[in-house]
């Protein structure tokens, strides 16, 4: 899959923009803050409608305009889309696939990107709701309908919560509905941590995969995840327990049988405290090396290449499953964050991609071999060739 | 804001369920332009409706007589009650013109967060019109949501007693519409939700 031609309006620091992709590497370079972050967040709006940076949309569009429109021509096997979305501040966004109307949430049917960027770093030393972001968006994308579980999941929890808050505060009659509760999140749970585990065990061997490639050595990289309805303990900063960890697939049946008997044995617990203690809120990803947990022992260099090695799992295991071509990757800023030898290899790694869009504010900065269709940037402007 | 009884005006429309700030505002200038006889109109429908309406004190629709007309229709079954969670959705099961039994609101659904319990709902009613055996079967019409289905389950449970029938309306893919246009969402679930079908 790639993306042929970029058409922007009014977004971030561009009043527009108009530019000529091509496959293979395109890389946007220019001094800081002229705006080449912000081309790429606009194309990887385009696949998760949300931004690398902020969670509000607001943010994309121009100073003191209404709307902003991000419109890209892309190609996708055979097929040629025109994808278009529009951003507004006071009204609903609206998308259109070659100029009809779709829920904007249907876009990422016809798009697929994976973003690298510094931030990825907290996928390693962050707090859990990150990686479980990571993997919950990886997820989605493989299975549509996990967002309508994911969504009911969050709704149950938090009726659940607020009765359990309830019968804390003595209001005992509400529970007899606890029962039904608890069915619900056991249902809904068991489904997210089985295809959770189903990902974890695809992904592991591509994350080890790629982070010898990375790192250039291997220091036996692992990913497994963490169940909290195997926990012994329900404290919040006790140190994972390794019964806690699973590498292999789990299944939906499993998964309902650990669930039921975790509420069951956290049930006073969960009355004192008003809170639903276990479930695949509460779960975490285990990255390792060497049998050691990444966060808190790797180094800097090893963290990040371990972040760079998820990434580019994702990057690998949508690219197995697509029909319509590889994801169109985006490095942001990557290369400045790196060694020598560490950016050779992840040019090497990333270069079969179908394309490769990489921003960096020092060309150099760069692995040769990623310069292809060089775009230069300056203050919110896409410079002509050989315009100085 | 505007000046005293206008930002009223549209504060109180602004409280109005489905009504946001804009079309608050939208109503309150429509109602400014509109001919005065139109307006009293309006007023004199508003104060009559919650004077004369109240709720049929057997099935909790809404009535302007003690009964409401269902209850007292002499051609409707009384062995099938449908439980629905408002009264707004008895209108909607009697555009379908299949169901000729009786009804019984709730008066919404089991919701933690809204603070709606069991006790909160007409279900304690519910149980003395099913005392005397009459009724046959009580077909659950709650929304296809999670607390509509939580609720269906409550009732499903308590309900369990000899020469009862409980049955839940079918859920899934809407009819009537295209495969194609189905949202990837509901179309996924639909696939798991699949069942053998009885040749
Ligand atoms: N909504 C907006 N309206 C106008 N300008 C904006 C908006 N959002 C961001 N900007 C401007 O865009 C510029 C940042 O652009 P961007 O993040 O793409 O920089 P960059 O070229 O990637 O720089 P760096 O090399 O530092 O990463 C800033 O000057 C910022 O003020
Ligand atoms: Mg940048
Ligand atoms: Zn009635």
């Amino acid at each position: 899959m790639l993306v042929r031609h970029l058409s922007l309006r009014d977004f971030r620091n561009y009043e527009t923009a108009e530019l000529a992709l091509e496959a293979g590497p395109n890389l946007f370079v220019g001094s800081n803050g002229q705006g080449k972050t912000n081309l790429v967040e606009a194309i990887g709006y385009l696949s998760t409608l949300g931004s690398h940076r902020v969670s509000i949309d607001h943010a994309m569009i121009r100073q003191a305009q209404d709307s902003a429109v991000i419109r890209a021509r892309v190609e996708n096997g055979e097929q040629a889309l025109l994808l278009e979305v529009q951003l507004n501040r006071s009204s609903a966004n609206r998308a259109q696939v070659n100029r009809s109307a779709i829920k904007p949430r249907e876009l990422p049917r016809y798009f697929s990107s994976v973003i690298f960027a510094p931030e990825d770093i907290m996928l390693v030393r962050g707090e859990p709701s990150g990686r479980r972001r990571f993997i919950d968006e990886l997820l989605v994308l493989r299975s549509p309908r996990m967002s309508g579980v994911m969504a009911d999941y969050d709704r149950v929890l938090k009726q659940r919560n607020t009765l359990l808050k309830s019968a804390r505060a003595s209001n005992v009659s509400q529970l007899t509905t606890l029962e039904i509760w608890d069915e619900r999140l056991v249902a809904f749970g068991s489904e997210i941590i089985a295809a959770r585990s189903s990902l974890v065990a695809e992904l592991s061997p591509e994350v080890s995969r790629a982070y010898a490639t990375v790192a250039g050595a291997d220091h036996a990289a692992s990913l497994s995840s963490y169940l909290s309805i195997r926990a012994k303990s329900a404290d919040d900063d006790a140190d994972l327990e390794t019964e806690a960890m699973v590498g292999d697939t789990i299944g939906v049946d499993i998964a309902a049988e650990g669930f039921r008997a975790a509420l069951a044995r956290l049930r006073r617990a969960e009355l004192a405290r008003g809170v639903t203690l276990a479930g695949p809120h509460r779960d975490d990803l285990v990255l390792q090396l060497n049998s050691l947990p990444a966060k808190g022992y790797a180094s800097h260099g090893e963290s990040w290449s371990f972040a760079l090695a998820l990434k580019l799992a994702s990057a690998e295991v949508l690219r197995r499953e697509s029909i319509a071509g590889d994801p169109v990757l985006v490095l942001d800023d990557v290369f400045a964050e790196l060694d020598e030898s560490r950016r050779g290899r992840l040019a090497a790694a990333v270069g079969g991609f179908e394309q490769v869009l990489i921003t960096a504010a020092v060309f150099d900065d760069v692995p040769t071999t990623l310069a292809g269709n060089v775009v230069r940037i300056r203050a919110g402007r896409v410079l002509e060739q050989g315009e100085e | 804001m505007y000046e005293g009884i206008v930002q009223e005006l549209i504060d109180e429309l602004g409280r109005l369920p489905g009504i946001g700030p804009k079309s608050a505002q939208r109503i309150a200038f429509h109602i400014l332009q509109t001919e005065s006889v139109d307006v009293t109109r309006l007023a004199e429908v508003l104060t009559e409706v919650r004077e004369k309406v109240h709720f049929c004190v057997i099935c909790g629709n809404v009535t302007e007589q003690e009964q409401c007309s269902i209850c007292r229709d002499p051609r409707r079954s009384h062995a099938t009650i449908c439980v629905v969670e408002e009264a707004k959705d008895v209108s909607a099961v009697e555009r379908t013109r299949e169901f000729k039994g009786l009804y019984h609101v709730l008066g919404g659904a089991i919701s933690p967060i809204d603070g709606v319990g069991p006790d909160d709902l007409r279900i304690r009613q519910l149980l003395q019109r099913l005392a005397d055996g009459t009724v046959t079967e009580v077909i659950i019409a709650t929304d296809p949501n999670l607390e509509g289905e939580a609720t269906a389950t409550y009732l499903t449970r308590l309900l369990v007693q000899p020469g009862l029938r409980v049955t839940r309306l079918a859920s899934g893919l809407p009819v009537g519409g295209d495969l194609e246009y189905a949202d990837e969402v509901t179309l996924g679930r639909a696939f798991e939700g699949r069942r053998v079908v009885e040749p």
